[in-house]
């Protein structure tokens, strides 16, 4: 876990898709992908940098659904309830996955920050549904057993 | 990089001799779907299998064609994705369905070394065994022109592309029409806008194209967030090129030199490959400056969502582009006036822009030749849910519902009864039994309260609950409003909690007219396309199956018996043993019983919560949905 900022991200960020306002959800999007979420810290370096207010910074992370301002876990299980997950029964995953790990829809990381469940509106991923993406690995047709017995195999991976 | 047009043509022509000097070809199926059930394993097998035995094969077109060489490729989504993985072999056009890797070393010898067909792994229905892809059932009902190179390409490769006819439409765009023409071809076809609103492509253009700004924007709308749609998402990861040549044709007729393509996050293979589509596409010459030596210029940029539904509106969109939240704002003026930077504005969707190559190379009479009189050319629908053969389709405009549900789909899984089909996602409706003859198409819809939308199709059968479908829509709805307008933002909040109510068994006398008068009031009132196609999905499930919603309300019953909060848990007195063990797990104390006597449940206490039902070890306790 890093406790303190790595802006040198910010800046090769900054330096790739210039430094203008409309270069503030994909610099956001790249802070993302390195600290897992946004720290509020990076909103003043950010603003000083791309000329924009910290207030719509704000706005702009919290509007978007893929930002967060919360740490999250090493693995990131996202549970597909699209419409055609839904209809094949995706809600019973999300709570196998949610029981098995002491999750709910309020406490979404682990303490041991190894896991995230959450929902996403639909993967495209239509034609195995119920799928569920892990990081950016799609699993297709499962069923509450794969998805208990998937976590147990990512555990195995940390203990290892 | 190229100069010239003779440079393009040239260079197409060897291609062209290199692939058709390929003796055989294996192409293995890495769509999304087949992936996700092993395609890539298959592909690696394929590889090593062929290397132990000595076959000559390749991985990639060979510049220097020679006769007795395999090609081994991975190509775009087949479509056919529930029997994947697939594997096509060309040029017999052999389809062998659910593939292992275990079949892999049969396919080479048998196919590779031998030439025949091994018919256990080809597609079979009722006892008959459909070798070639082509007579299968799935395929032979489908017309399939903007899908035609996914499943032959490699989408990695612009060589494949060019070979096969790509970039023609581009050169006669820069070489043998002026950019009216070009505009009054799209005009003429009648392609109208395939992402949902179905608003003529060649008006847009040409008011575009008519204002006097020295700067315009081409824009692509690749936002497909609605849940049950990957038609858009198949395109940009299986022919990229497709895409982008259409962008650069709309940029030379409107005269817009910049373009940019909104892609959603979660799409990350699709962002990757056009990234490098746009690459190739500039080192070839064919994008950048001073195409093929015209002295036009189109430079494309890619701009990742970051998972808002409402982006999927025009203002929006270029809202999120130029790094803002993505709210849509009050029109007029319209995206084609003040669009992106304030700019005049082409924005169209990923399979709007996808039959744009179509059109300039064949004419826009061969387009309008297919599909129905105001809705010309072909539509690409996803077809999930229920259904046998969940796939991604292509058929002309106007073919009816029946045919693709039962032809193309194959009727019901798991021979249920046909239900309900929801068309256009949270935005659309629903469709019944008395639609199932009905023409697909964009007017045909509207009349019946539907919309075609992207191309949703997600079929339900009995057990699917019409009220909790709605109520799943709206919640959709309600958690991607953006909040700007107060119709929408509180208005599906509203009727958010009415549904709530009623699939938990506490809905009150009155709450189908109040859904349906909030409904009318959010669709009137609302700013955007979303608001104003929120209720979409209530008012078509009122309209066609209020029955359910009265006996969810009114006898608290769930008829389609999904329900969870109306089902009843009973103890089967002829299987209980009597051991308490339900009685100790059941979390608010709802079981008494004496041992060694028969338990009972108190229905005023129960919660439903399933727990009990776990516990017991003789299968004792039972849901019911009968009271």
């Amino acid at each position: 876990m890093q406790d303190t900022i790595d802006y040198s991200v910010l800046d090769a960020a900054i330096e790739e898709f210039g430094a203008k306002e409309s270069s503030l959800i994909a610099v956001l999007q790249r802070a993302q992908e390195v600290y897992r979420y946004l720290p509020a810290e990076i909103f003043p370096y950010l603003s000083a940098k791309l000329g924009i207010s910290e207030a719509k910074i704000y706005g702009v992370a919290t509007f978007y659904e893929n930002f967060s301002l919360e740490k999250k876990g090493k693995y990131v299980i996202k549970v597909c309830d699209g419409t055609a997950c839904h209809v094949r029964h995706s809600v019973p995953i999300l709570e196998a996955l949610r029981k098995e790990l002491g999750l709910s829809a309020e406490k979404k990381t682990t303490d041991d920050g190894m896991f995230t469940v959450e929902t996403v509106s639909c993967l495209g991923a239509c034609s195995s549904a119920p799928a569920v993406m892990v990081n950016d690995e799609i699993y297709p047709t499962m069923n509450p057993d794969k998805a208990i017995a998937l976590v147990i195999s990512l555990q195995g991976v940390k203990n290892a | 990089m190229l100069k010239s047009r003779e440079q393009l043509q040239a260079l197409r022509e060897t291609l062209l001799k290199a692939i058709n000097a390929e003796k055989q070809r294996i192409i293995v199926c890495a769509g999304a779907g087949c992936v996700s059930k092993g395609a890539l394993k298959i592909y690696k097998k394929f590889g090593e299998i062929m290397s132990e035995k000595k076959v000559n094969f390749s991985l990639e077109l060979q510049k220097e064609p020679h006769s007795d060489g395999v090609r081994l490729k991975e190509s775009g989504c087949h479509g056919f994705c529930e029997a994947g993985p697939l594997v096509r072999i060309e040029p017999q056009g052999w389809l062998y369905v659910k593939v292992k890797e275990e079949d892999c070393e049969e396919i080479v010898e048998k196919t590779v070394i031998g030439g025949k067909c091994v018919d256990r792994l080809a597609y079979s229905e009722n006892g008959v065994i459909y070798r070639e892809q082509k007579e299968v059932p799935f395929y032979k009902s489908q017309t399939r022109i903007v899908l035609s190179n996914c499943d032959k390409i490699d989408a990695s490769s612009i060589e494949e592309y060019v070979a096969l006819g790509g970039y023609t439409a581009l050169e006669k765009a820069l070489f043998d029409m002026t950019a009216d023409e070009i505009v009054k071809e799209i005009t003429d076809s009648g392609l109208r806008g395939r992402g949902g609103g179905g608003f003529p492509a060649g008006k847009k253009w040409s008011q575009v194209a008519a204002q006097k700004c020295a700067e315009k924007f081409v824009v692509c709308n690749g936002d497909e967030g609605d849940p049950g749609a990957f038609m858009d998402r198949s395109v940009m990861e299986d022919d990229p090129h497709r895409m982008i040549e259409g962008m650069i044709i709309a940029g030379i007729a409107c005269g817009a030199s910049q373009g940019y393509i909104y892609v959603r996050a979660e799409y990350p293979k699709a962002v990757a490959r056009l990234n490098l589509a746009i690459k190739q596409a500039t080192e070839l010459g064919v994008m950048g400056d001073d195409i093929l030596g015209s002295g036009k210029s189109f430079h494309l940029h890619i701009n990742k969502g970051a998972g808002a539904f409402v982006c999927g509106e025009g203002s929006a969109l270029t809202a999120s582009i130029e790094g803002k939240r993505g709210m849509p704002r009050t029109k007029p003026p319209r995206t084609v006036e003040h669009g992106l930077f304030d700019k005049p504005t082409v924005l169209n969707n990923v399979e709007t822009f996808a039959n744009v190559s179509l059109i300039i190379n064949e004419g826009a009479a061969k387009f309008k030749a297919v599909g129905t009189e105001n809705s010309s050319g072909t539509k690409t629908f996803a077809l999930t849910g229920n259904i046998k053969n969940a796939g991604l389709i292509e058929v002309p405009m106007g073919t009816t519902l029946r045919k693709v549900i039962f032809d193309i789909g194959g009727g019901m899984r798991d021979g249920k009864k046909f239900k309900a089909v929801q068309i256009g996602g949270p935005s659309g409706g629903c469709l019944t039994e008395e639609h199932l003859d009905l023409p697909l198409d964009f007017d045909s819809l509207k009349k019946v309260g539907a919309i075609i939308g992207s191309g949703g199709l997600v079929v339900m059968d009995e057990h699917t609950c019409m009220v909790e479908v709605a109520r799943f829509f709206m919640n959709f709805t309600q958690h991607e409003s953006c909040g700007k307008c107060v119709p929408c933002r509180e208005g599906t909040k509203r009727m958010l909690a009415i549904l709530n109510r009623i699939v938990e068994g506490r809905g009150e006398d009155g709450d189908i007219e109040m859904l349906e008068e909030l409904g009318k009031f959010i669709s009137d009132m609302s700013l955007c396309g979303l608001g104003k196609t929120a209720a979409g999905p209530v008012l078509s499930t009122i309209k066609y199956f209020k029955d359910e919603y009265k006996a969810h309300i009114y006898d608290k019953h769930c008829p389609a018996n999904a329900c969870q909060k109306l089902k009843t848990i009973k103890i089967d007195p002829e299987l209980c043993k009597g051991c308490s063990k339900c009685a100790r797990h059941c979390p608010v104390l709802a079981i008494s019983g004496e041992i060694k006597k028969t338990f009972a449940i108190d229905q005023s206490k129960c919660i439903k919560c399933g727990t009990c039902l776990d516990a017991c070890p003789f299968g004792a306790i039972k849901e019911s949905w009968n009271g």
